[in-house]
């Protein structure tokens, strides 16, 4: 009996999900008809980071917050919106943290300094060892 | 190779335990705060939640300073929270919802269990605008000011503690 009490709580053991019970929104796994949409769209995705898995983009994420933004994206731009406005439409709610894609912005100097510095470095210690 | 080149190494090694040693004690703070904080609320018209209520619409947030809830019945900390919006309640304060990705019945079934403290509740079923608001998560909420802009957002469940923080701001936002 206790073992049957067991096995009936093993195979009726859900996991405890934060999640709701709704579907996914209508667009957050189906493409797009037009596949130039559906290109821009995973473009786009690509560059969008999820709010709610961080350091994953919204095309990646499973977390039920980035299917919703996947919908969004897919309906603006099957709606004939550009990607830059919906971008930056984020930008305006969530700030730059949202997109992936690097900006002029003093904080991002570094990153695009960077490659420079490290060349110009390599170039000296070549000249160094040419010299020698 | 003198003697400071040789304990360089070693020295980088112990910058970098450091380095490690302060980001596990002074974790980052993973919240993303909207930035429209400060700025009119965006415009919806949602529908209602469940058939009781009232549906909301962003027009419906002004007149005096109003607290928008972002909920859900299946979000844990939103069971907590609840409590201490009738709190709130009790002490004047109007309060609005928004459920995200929800069902009538669960809506329903989560205010008769819990308790409700809203006068409005809209149904946001793909989290449309949550997003135009700038929200990240369940539970959230913001302040909304007698003209419809944005006084305070509060990330997370506000706490018994945070009462008094939560009046303050509606006061300010008088």
């Amino acid at each position: 009996m206790k073992r049957v009490a067991i096995l009936v709580a093993f195979l009726s053991a859900q996991p405890l999900l934060a999640d709701s019970n709704l579907p996914p929104a209508y667009w957050a796994d189906r493409q797009l008809p037009d596949p130039r949409d559906e290109a821009k769209a995973q473009a786009l995705m690509d560059e969008l980071r999820c709010l709610v898995c961080q350091g994953q983009s919204i095309a990646d994420s499973d977390a039920e917050l980035a299917g919703d933004m996947r919908d969004l994206v897919r309906r603006r731009i099957a709606a004939g919106e550009k990607p830059s406005a919906i971008r930056s439409w984020l930008i305006q709610r969530y700030g730059t943290w949202i997109s992936y894609k690097p900006t002029a912005e003093p904080a991002a100097w570094p990153l695009w300094l960077a490659p420079l510095a490290l060349l110009l470095i390599g170039a000296w210690l070549i000249r160094r060892r040419i010299k020698r | 190779m003198s003697r400071a080149v040789r304990f360089a190494p070693l020295a980088l090694l112990l910058v970098v335990i450091a380095a490690l040693i302060w980001r596990l004690a002074t974790p980052t703070d993973s919240n993303v705060p909207s930035k429209l904080d400060g700025r009119p609320i965006p415009a919806f018209d949602l529908g209602a939640a469940l058939e009781a209520k009232p549906a909301l619409r962003s027009r419906d947030l002004t007149g005096r300073p109003r607290l928008l809830n972002i909920f859900a019945s299946w979000c844990v900390p939103c069971v907590g929270e609840v409590k201490v919006l009738q709190q709130l309640r009790a002490r004047g304060v109007a309060i609005d919802g928004i459920a995200i990705r929800d069902r009538p019945e669960d809506v329903a079934a989560f205010l008769a269990s819990n308790g409700d403290p809203y006068e409005k509740i809209g149904d946001d079923p793909q989290s449309a605008v949550q997003i135009s608001l700038g929200s990240s998560g369940v539970p959230e909420s913001f302040v909304v000011d007698g003209k419809g802009i944005i006084r305070y957002q509060h990330i997370g469940p506000i706490e018994p503690a945070d009462v008094p923080l939560i009046l303050a701001k509606l006061e300010q936002a008088r």
